[in-house]
């Protein structure tokens, strides 16, 4: 609790007791009037003040207004007609600031709560000095100091493990509780938590470029960018309150001027009165508070599961996603290359991968790389001799003293070798050895294994289209797509291509509808930033991808897709819920006090009661749908 | 020049004012607040005096929300 606060709730309990000691003091007249100051001035000083500010400034219209106008009106009505129930004047200040702490105090805790959830700020680093180790300020430690992250400690700043090994929770950042394992050599990242270990690091980056400060500037400046539904609250409180003010009045003046009118006594303070509980109602706090703090809420929740949603306007987008345009290596498929058969082997499977491995074993080209990996074994340059790369075709070598030739048909076809073409799809490599054929290896990029439940779920999210944007050739391109059963594809794109089919498809887009393009955010920048929201995946390091996406998913998961849609849809919901219940409830109130069925008693309950029950909505928004 | 400054303001509807009397501030070319991490961040024009214009656009805040407070 603040300081404030604190001095607000102590206004709260002394006006109460105020209230009920005058209960049994049996004062009359000027004197009883004179004592109901006392606790009236006591809790509402401060909005009296404000209200003669606003007027003095030319804000008229606000809620100190609002308040003042309506208890002091009150006030008068009870001094003119003799009643002297001066406890509803003050009972309406004390409702209305008991609304006000709650509110100032509800969010003030959940707004600490999610800053928590999301505070991944280092507060320090250490570096040894003397053999001492001394806490800094991250700020003012130089790329490629050494610095020391105890267990338990949070990684300040990026860089690479000079010495150590350990395993880092990286939760805050992905939203992956598995912990994972580094050792000498390896990229650790800001924000992780060191788990077991002692690290010494060698920094790479300044505190404020290394990642956790990049994350937590882009979750907190994501509410800058608004959603269509805030700027409509905004909008809509600019003309609201105005209006009801109007309202009011006109419900002083005109009924009594009608009974006038028909020749019936115009019972003036019946109408003043309620035009007074008229203006207790009309506060839009709990719309202006609730809108917000949803999506802010949301935003965070997203975050902490691994997804950064740069703004409201694209956690808005993503609920209307209805089609989903993915980029194929690396979003789809894994982007490595992998053996994923040997077919026709005249030998043992293990034992082509080895000739072939060996023979390649010179080579970094990504093909021989994959060919060592399903092979397994060290390779032993002895073993291998008079290797003659033939340009692009494979490669001849002698290998255990006899001749191996690994490559492509043209290469078999100039060792006038007869090979057999492969029936699957993906690069085949083909093994010759001592001139004759030996059998092919099919290399392909293979499918992430989430791929297709994630593309299942997107459906279920409510997406009603996928398609699959690639450079790759046809063939590949539709053997992928039907594993995945991705609806339609477009292959052989040339980046630029991208574009072009990315604008195709959102003309071709009914209103209302939107198109989200997904891509690993390094060479499809143009793509991200083209569609209505640009997702990129596995971004988690790269600056280039945070840069250009909208939506940046930490890992390479692809079934985060259909959480991160899931999560707009939940957070968006519970705006329209909390739209509608806060409007609604207000006209209800509104009619309600305008045909007198309702007293200032309740329109001062309605107000608040409206505003907590929104903000404890909103904060639904925090716990993300798996 | 976009810079960042922390601000104390109570109820949503009075950060939306703000925001509306800060970006209408001579100098300012965007400014927006963020009532829940509690910043204003400005978008200053083209050669704007920092100081200046933040002791200008504190001025216009305080008239639509007396009880409000800006750290620059």
């Amino acid at each position: 609790m603040s300081k404030k606060q604190k001095r607000t709730l102590g206004r709260i309990l002394v006006t109460a007791g105020l209230l009920a000691a005058l209960w049994f003091v049996p004062a009359r007249g000027w004197l009883k009037l004179c004592l109901y100051l006392v606790p009236y001035l006591l809790i509402g000083y401060d909005i009296l003040r404000k209200a003669a500010l606003g007027i003095v400034h030319g804000q008229v219209f606000d809620e100190n207004f609002l308040m003042a106008t309506a208890t002091v009106g009150a006030f008068a009505l009870a001094v003119a007609s003799g009643s002297g129930d001066y406890l509803e004047a003050i009972a309406v200040m004390l409702f209305y600031q008991i609304g006000e702490w709650f509110q100032s105090y509800a969010v003030g805790r959940s707004r600490r709560s999610i800053a928590q959830l999301m505070d991944i700020r280092p507060d320090y680093a250490n570096i040894e000095t003397d053999g001492k180790l001394e806490r800094v300020d991250p700020d003012a430690v130089a790329v490629g100091t050494l610095i020391t992250v105890q267990p338990g400690e949070r990684v300040p700043i990026d860089g690479v493990v000079a010495e150590g090994r350990s395993t880092l929770d990286a939760a805050a950042l992905t939203g992956e509780s598995l912990p994972r394992e580094v050792g000498e050599g390896d990229e650790v990242l800001s924000g992780c938590v060191n788990l077991t270990g002692l690290l010494r690091l060698r920094t790479t980056k300044e505190a404020g470029e290394s990642t956790a400060a990049k994350i937590l500037d882009l979750v907190e400046n994501a509410s800058a960018r608004k959603s269509r539904s805030e700027n409509f609250i905004s909008r809509f409180a600019r003309v609201y309150t105005p209006a009801v003010c109007g309202a009011a009045l006109v419900l002083a003046v005109l009924p009594p001027l009608a009974l006038l009118a028909l020749g019936q006594g115009p019972r003036w303070s019946v109408w003043l009165y309620r035009a007074l509980a008229f203006l207790v109602t009309s506060c839009p706090c709990a719309l202006v508070i609730s809108i917000p703090l949803s999506f802010f809420a949301g935003i965070g929740g997203a975050s902490r599961a691994g997804m950064l949603v740069k703004g409201s306007n694209y956690l808005e987008t993503l609920s209307q996603v209805r089609q989903v345009a993915f980029d194929k290596t690396g979003t789809l498929t894994q982007g490595v290359f992998q053996v994923v058969g040997v077919h026709g082997a005249t030998m043992p499977q293990e034992q082509l991968l080895e000739y072939a491995a060996l023979a390649e074993s010179a080579s970094s080209h990504p093909i021989s790389k994959s060919l060592q990996k399903a092979w397994g074994g060290e390779p032993d340059r002895d073993r291998v001799r008079d290797i003659q790369e033939r340009g692009g075709n494979g490669v001849l070598a002698t290998v255990d003293g006899r001749t191996v030739a690994v490559g492509s048909e043209r290469l078999m076809a100039a060792l006038k070798v007869p090979c057999e073409p492969c029936q699957q799809t993906g690069t085949v490599v083909h093994v010759a050895v001592d001139g004759s054929y030996a059998g092919h290896i099919l290399i392909a990029d293979v499918v992430k294994p989430q791929a297709g439940e994630a593309l299942r779920q997107l459906k279920a999210a409510g997406v009603e289209k996928t398609v699959m944007l690639t450079g790759d050739n046809a063939r590949t391109a539709q053997a992928v797509a039907r594993e995945l059963g991705v609806d339609q594809v477009h292959s052989d794109l040339l980046p630029a291509d991208k574009v072009a089919k990315v604008e195709e498809l959102l003309a071709a887009l009914p209103r209302g509808k939107k198109l989200a393009f997904v891509g690993d955010g390094i060479n499809d920048a143009p793509v991200l930033s083209r569609a209505d929201v640009g997702i990129a995946m596995g971004a988690l390091g790269s600056d280039a991808a945070i840069e250009a996406a909208d939506v940046v998913l930490m890992d390479d998961d692809p079934a985060k897709l259909a959480q991160a849609i899931r999560i707009s849809k939940k957070c968006l919901g519970i705006v329209y819920q909390n739209i509608a219940f806060a409007i609604g409830i207000k006209l209800l109130c509104l009619a309600l006090v305008a045909v007198g069925a309702a007293n200032m008693w309740l329109a001062i309950f309605a107000d608040v009661g409206v505003m907590v029950l929104a903000v404890l909505n909103a904060m639904r928004c925090l716990k993300t749908p798996k | 020049m976009k810079k960042t400054y922390p601000v104390e303001v109570d109820c949503a509807n009075c950060a939306r004012k703000m925001e509306e009397a800060a970006g209408k501030t001579p100098g300012v070319a965007a400014a927006s607040i963020n009532f829940m991490t509690q910043k204003l961040s400005v978008e200053f024009a083209e050669g704007a005096e920092e100081q200046a214009v933040m002791r200008e656009l504190l001025r216009v805040c305080r008239r639509v929300e007396p009880d409000c407070a800006i750290d620059f």
